[in-house]
């Protein structure tokens, strides 16, 4: 077992345990948080499949999570003020179910991730950190401007939408959803890394001259990788626009985008477990440092100037040393 | 829409992408000697905005502001540089955009803590408000013609500043090659410090200048930021003529857009939807028109081809 598989066991139990000690203790906020751990570190998974295994350093998952967001907010307000969707040319209702809001925000995002994708992939390096941001910008100003959906000030949703079986609004089963489908992303995650695919889009990250030498076209591994990656993202926008009941432009704002490249980088970039560690510590932090002073940022801006300085592995790389292959 | 508000509307555009292009040329020389993204620049452009307001509201001398801003952007810019940039050159883009995303935390909350919350207001000075008549009949803000102005004399005396003088063949040797300028005994750290100044200088410049027209608060910085790297991308990275045909091409589509659009939807929607949809078009036709000109042209209208 090497050490980064006891940090990875470790961090999971951690998630276990304390939600459990939380619902003991009648803590309901300690439960939210954890919640926002597992979506936000979601996110992050996604991203990480871009970053860290692509090498894509995209900075508009922004556009992603919101799509994933506005997805449920736009089908949920349909459903609570029952006007269909569209009439024409086939009547489609708004709807509060959960599993089918996951998979219009899953298939939007990843729709927009395959046009976002396909033309910032012409480009390389710092044009496409450019080109993800101005596109996530791009979502966010056409979010303000258009009125239909709330415009600057967003949607509120009355009631969490629902889940066969479970009654969601209770925060302990919530969140036993948003980790099933953290779990799920990080298995994903981890298999399609092994995989051939995973290989070869590694291998593309390292030398895309040698992976178009074998036949392969680096092009359209990183835009498949960028995909899914914005899949992933889009869900975990959709769950964040359930706990909150509540979706607005900012899902789209780049300090988002910039926010989900901190869990990863904070965590670890190509860790399997990093967003997990990145999204906890940022969490406690804004909810630690949030308390002490109003001005927390400053604090965490300095830690991360820290981190990216002197601790190049992130968190899982302090604790485990260094195997990361990300190079 | 009457030819003298087009001509007004361009006049805009020409203003608003001068300012940009007083924000993009630092970024661009940044990127180009130094191969550093820096996210931190839009920072810089607020930091001069609250040194012009802060000295304007204790000397009242707009002059003395304008001089404090370049100032104070200048010596942020070089202590940064020193501080924390300086360790990023070797790094890659990644690091790079997390350490400046990190400075940017620092920067906004730091002027939040000393400034408070609320905008601060910095006045046109007696002497450059009010209309001038231009020939034609048009009447146009005074500020704003100056505003043109000294975004040309900058571009002006940047493309002086780099094919005429000894720093600027140092600033050129070191974008193709800098290990062996450093071996022909050019101070580089001493150079690439100066650089950065001066960037940070234009877009505190930048920020002085705008801050006059809008309101001075924290986050200011960060959507012109944006609208820069849409107008580097453009342009393409590192080239200044690209970030001054770029910026003006951004400037002049986005106030040509908002200016136009609803109307022009007008012509054959109902005037609710039409407003909606054209805003909405609006706001996104300079992420529009860089994405064609990205499928035109990876590297941009003057970048190098990658």
């Amino acid at each position: 077992m090497t050490r980064e598989t006891v940090v990875n066991a470790a961090l999971t139990l951690g998630l276990l345990i304390v939600p459990m000690w939380a619902l003991m203790a009648d803590e309901p906020f300690i439960i939210t948080l954890a919640t926002r751990v597992a979506i936000l570190a979601l996110a992050g998974v996604g991203l990480n499949i871009a970053l860290g295994l692509g090498g894509l350093v995209s900075l508009g998952h922004a556009a992603f999570f919101g799509l994933g967001g506005y997805a449920m907010g736009i089908l949920a307000s349909h459903a609570q003020s029952y006007t269909p969707l569209i009439t024409w040319p086939v009547g489609i209702e708004g709807t509060t179910s959960m599993p089918l809001i996951w998979l219009v925000a899953v298939l939007a995002a990843g729709l927009g991730a395959l046009v976002i994708g396909a033309l910032s992939l012409r480009t390389s390096g710092v044009y496409f950190i450019m080109i993800t941001l101005a596109f996530g910008q791009m979502l966010y100003y056409f979010a303000i401007s258009w009125p239909a959906y709330g415009g600057e000030d967003g949607l509120s949703i009355y009631l969490r939408n629902g889940f066969p079986g479970l009654n969601t609004l209770v925060p302990i089963q919530f969140l036993a959803l948003c980790y099933g489908l953290l779990a799920i992303a990080l298995i994903l995650s981890a298999r399609l890394a092994a995989s051939p695919f995973g290989l070869a889009l590694n291998a593309a990250r390292q030398s895309a001259a040698r992976v178009q030498a074998v036949g392969l076209s680096p092009y359209r591994l990183r835009l498949v990788a960028f995909v899914i990656s914005g899949m992933i993202t889009g869900l975990a926008g959709a769950l964040f626009a359930d706990l909150n009941r509540f979706v607005s432009p900012t899902m789209f704002s780049w300090q988002t985008s910039g926010e989900i490249m901190v869990f990863v980088i904070l965590g670890g970039v190509g860790r399997l477990f990093g967003p997990v560690a990145g999204a906890a510590v940022f969490i406690i932090l804004e909810h630690v440092l949030g308390g002490i002073s109003d001005y927390w940022h400053i604090y965490l801006g300095a830690l991360l100037l820290l981190i990216v300085l002197f601790a190049r592995g992130g968190l899982i790389g302090l604790l485990a040393g260094k195997a990361a292959h990300h190079g | 829409m009457s030819p003298i508000l087009l001509i007004e509307q361009v006049l805009n555009g020409l203003q608003f992408g001068m300012m940009l292009f007083l924000m993009s040329a630092g970024l661009t020389l940044v990127f180009g000697v130094m191969g550093l993204i820096n996210l931190a620049h839009g920072s810089l452009f607020m930091i001069g905005a609250f040194a012009a307001a802060a000295v304007a509201a204790a000397t009242g001398s707009f002059l003395l502001a304008l001089v404090a801003s370049l100032a104070a952007a200048a010596a942020a810019g070089a202590l940064v540089e020193v501080l924390v940039i300086r360790r990023l050159y070797a790094r890659d883009h990644l690091d790079q955009v997390l350490a400046t995303f990190a400075l940017i935390l620092i920067f906004s909350e730091g002027t939040r803590w000393v400034f408070g919350s609320f905008p601060l207001f910095l006045n046109i000075p007696p002497y450059l408000s009010g209309p001038v008549t231009l020939p034609g009949g048009i009447e146009y803000p005074l500020y704003r013609l100056t505003l043109i102005a000294v975004g040309g004399l900058v571009a002006l005396g940047l493309y002086l500043l780099i094919t005429r003088t000894r720093l600027g063949i140092r600033i050129r040797a070191g974008e193709s090659d800098r290990e062996m300028i450093a071996a022909l005994g050019v101070d580089i750290q001493r150079l690439y410090t100066l650089v950065f100044a001066l960037g940070a200088a234009l877009a505190g410049l930048a920020g002085a200048l705008v801050g006059a027209i809008q309101s001075v608060q924290v986050g200011m910085g960060e959507p012109v930021l944006i609208l820069a790297f849409v107008v580097i991308v453009i342009g393409g990275i590192g080239s200044v003529k690209g970030a001054l045909v770029g910026a003006l091409l951004v400037g002049v589509t986005d106030t040509l857009g908002r200016a136009l659009l609803p109307g022009f939807f007008g012509l054959f929607m109902e005037p609710s939807a039409a407003m909606s949809m054209g805003s909405s078009l609006a706001s996104m036709l300079i992420y529009i028109l860089m994405a064609v000109v990205l499928i035109a042209k990876p590297s941009g209208l003057y970048g190098a081809t990658v």
